[in-house]
C-alpha cells in the first residue's frame, strides 16, 4: 500500500518516513490498523531481527485482517490491544524495561504516532531516534484551544467539540507535547455561521 | 566579535598535580565575580610568550555556579608549539592574564536519564564541572576514567573518595581497560554518552555506541585538539590586502589575527565551525585537522579551518 502524501504546511506539522531496520539490541514497534503493513513490508525485508522485536497492534477498524500475517511473523513478543489508551500500560512496561539499543517504529494513523512518540520521549529517546511511516486513515487527533478537550478520529472539518460543543475548525498547528492538533473556533464573531464539513484531503 | 569577549584575571593559585598536568586557579583581576557556565565549557587563555601570543582552549574544571574563580588542567606537552610549556615553566601565582568568556561546546543534555562519562587522561577535566553541575540537582551519572598509569591518574583519589559508586578507574599499564560492549549494553533506556580524551578513545566508542543501536544525538564527544607546529607557510588575506608569514609554532588563525585581521572564532580546537575560511587560490597541500568540513569539503580545496590546519605549497589566497 502505498501511504498518503501529506501536501506541504507549516514547520509544526510533522511529516513521516518509511521505517527501515536500524542496527539495535531490540526493537519497539507500535501500530494501529493498517499501520501493520508497514510492520510486515519491515519483517519481510529482514527476517534476523524480528525475534528481537515486540510488536504492540492496536487493530481498530481493520479487526483481524492483519493479525494472522503479525502472528506468522513470528515476533519476539506480539501484543493485540483493544484501543490505544487500553495498550498504554503495556508500552510504558516495555520502556521501561528497555535497555539503550532500543530501535522503535512506529507506524499508523498520525493519533497512534504522536502519543506512542509522546511516551517514548519521556522515556528519554529522542525524537529524531524515533522512525514512523503514517498508514491509514488521514483522521486527526484535534485538542479544543478553548476547553483542552481531545477529540480522536477527527475527519470533518470543521468538527463539534465532544467536550464543549463549539465549531472547530482544524489547523495544521501541531502539539508534540499533546501529540495533537490545534482545533480553534470557526464562529466566534459571527456565531451560527458555520460553513458546511467538508473531509480532510478531499 | 563572537567569542571575543575577554576578562582580566590574576592567577591565584597554582597545583602541580602529577609530572605532566599543572592545575591554574583564576581570579578576576578586580575582585569581581566571573561569570557562572555550564559543565563543559572552556575558556581561552591567552598567553604572551614574548613576541608571540598564543591562545589555547581549556575546559574550565571548577564549580560552574563558583564565581569566585575558574580553575583550568593543562597537561603539558613537550612536542607541542609551547602554550602549554609556557604555562608550566613561565606563569607564576600573581601573573595578570587575559581569558575569554566561557563557551560551551560540550554541554549536557539535560533530557537525558542518565549521564555516562567516558574520559581518557586530561579528558576528564570537562567532567569535573559536570558532575559538581549535576551533583547540585542530584543527577544521575556513572564515571568511566580511564589513565596509563595511576601516579598519572590525576583527580581518581579525590573522584573515589568523593563518589566511590559512581566512579569507575582503569589503568592501561595494568591492562585494566573499559569493558565497553557490558557497559553499553546495561544502559537504562535515556542515557546519554559523552566521551572527552584522545581520539582513538572517542573513535572506538562512538563507533561501538553506533554499533549497538545508540541515537546519535545521545553521544557526545569534545576531542582536545591543539594546533600543531608545521612548516612555515605563507598566506595572502585577499579583503585585508594582505600578505602573512604562518611561523613554524603558529597556527594560520594567530597569524591572521597579529596581522591585525579579525577572524572569527570559538574553540580554537577545530570543533566548532566557526573560523571556517574560503580558499580563493592554491597550489600546494592542505593538512586538514579539524573535526569539522566532511572528508569532501577537505579535498575539495575550498574551505580550511585555520585554527588548526595549515598549508604546504607555493601559493595560498584566502578570503579573509
Ligand atoms: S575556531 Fe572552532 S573550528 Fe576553528
Amino acid at each position: 500500500m502505498v501511504g498518503f502524501k501529506f501536501p506541504e504546511s507549516i514547520k509544526s506539522r510533522p511529516v513521516y518516513g518509511t521505517l527501515s531496520v536500524k542496527s539495535g539490541v531490540d526493537h519497539l514497534m507500535i501500530a494501529d490498523g493498517e499501520g501493520a503493513e508497514a510492520i510486515i513490508r519491515l519483517a519481510k525485508l529482514n527476517k534476523n531481527f524480528i525475534e528481537k522485536s515486540h510488536i504492540i497492534y492496536i487493530p481498530k477498524h481493520t479487526k483481524s485482517i492483519f493479525v494472522d500475517q503479525l502472528k506468522e511473523l513470528m515476533p519476539g513478543q506480539l501484543y493485540l490491544g483493544p484501543s490505544y489508551p487500553a495498550s498504554v500500560s503495556r508500552i510504558r512496561q516495555a520502556l521501561n524495561n528497555a535497555k539503550m539499543g532500543l530501535q522503535v517504529y512506529l507506524a499508523g494513523t498520525e493519533g497512534l504516532i504522536g502519543q506512542a512518540q509522546n511516551e517514548c520521549m519521556s522515556s528519554g529517546v529522542p525524537h529524531t531516534a524515533i522512525q514512523t511511516e503514517h498508514c491509514g486513515s488521514v483522521a486527526r487527533r484535534m485538542q479544543c484551544v478553548h476547553c483542552k478537550g481531545i477529540t480522536e478520529d477527527v475527519i470533518m472539518d470543521p468538527f463539534i467539540c465532544i467536550h464543549c460543543g463549539l465549531n472547530l475548525f482544524i489547523r495544521d498547528h501541531y502539539s508534540r507535547r499533546l501529540a495533537a492538533f490545534q482545533g480553534v473556533c470557526i464562529d466566534a464573531e459571527d456565531p451560527g455561521n458555520v460553513p458546511d464539513a467538508v473531509e480532510l484531503y478531499k | 566579535m563572537i567569542g571575543s569577549t575577554k576578562i582580566n584575571v590574576i592567577v591565584s593559585q597554582i597545583k602541580v598535580l602529577n609530572d605532566l598536568v599543572t592545575c591554574f586557579e583564576f581570579k578576576r583581576t578586580n575582585g569581581g565575580l566571573l561569570p557562572t557556565f555550564s559543565g563543559g565549557a572552556h575558556t581561552i587563555v591567552e598567553m604572551q610568550d614574548g613576541s608571540v601570543l598564543r591562545l589555547n582552549p581549556y575546559s574550565i574544571m571548577s564549580d560552574p555556579f563558583d564565581q569566585a574563580r575558574y580553575t583550568i588542567s593543562v597537561r603539558r606537552d613537550d612536542q607541542g608549539r609551547g602554550g602549554s610549556l609556557f604555562m608550566h615553566t613561565k606563569v607564576k601565582v600573581g601573573d595578570e592574564m587575559v581569558i575569554s568568556y566561557p563557551v560551551n561546546l560540550f554541554s549536557l543534555d539535560l533530557r537525558a536519564r542518565k549521564h555516562l562519562f567516558i574520559a581518557g587522561g586530561i579528558g576528564i577535566t570537562p567532567f569535573l564541572a559536570q558532575i559538581k553541575q549535576l551533583e547540585r540537582s542530584n543527577g544521575y551519572w556513572e564515571l568511566h576514567y580511564s589513565t596509563r598509569r595511576p601516579s598519572l591518574g590525576t583527580f581518581v583519589d579525590e573522584l573515589l573518595k568523593k563518589y566511590p559508586h559512581k566512579v569507575s578507574p582503569y589503568y592501561d599499564e595494568c591492562d585494566q581497560r573499559i569493558e565497553l560492549t557490558s557497559l553499553l549494553s546495561g544502559q537504562p533506556l535515556g542515557t546519554h554518552i559523552y566521551i572527552c580524551g584522545p581520539k582513538g578513545m572517542i573513535d572506538w566508542v562512538r563507533q561501538e555506541a553506533t554499533d549497538f543501536g545508540w541515537p546519535d544525538e545521545a553521544i557526545h564527544f569534545e576531542e582536545f585538539l591543539a594546533p600543531l607546529p608545521g612548516k612555515p607557510f605563507q598566506a595572502k588575506l585577499e579583503i585585508s590586502d594582505k600578505v602573512i608569514n604562518v611561523g613554524e609554532l603558529q597556527s594560520l588563525l594567530e597569524a591572521v589575527e597579529l596581522a591585525g585581521v579579525e577572524a572569527p572564532y570559538l574553540c580554537r580546537g577545530g570543533a566548532c565551525g566557526q573560523c571556517e575560511t574560503s580558499v580563493i587560490e592554491y597550489d600546494g597541500k592542505f593538512i586538514h585537522r579539524d573535526h569539522w568540513l566532511t572528508d569532501d569539503e577537505k579535498t575539495s580545496g575550498l574551505k580550511i579551518m585555520p585554527c588548526v590546519s595549515r598549508f604546504e605549497g607555493k601559493k595560498l589566497v584566502l578570503d579573509r
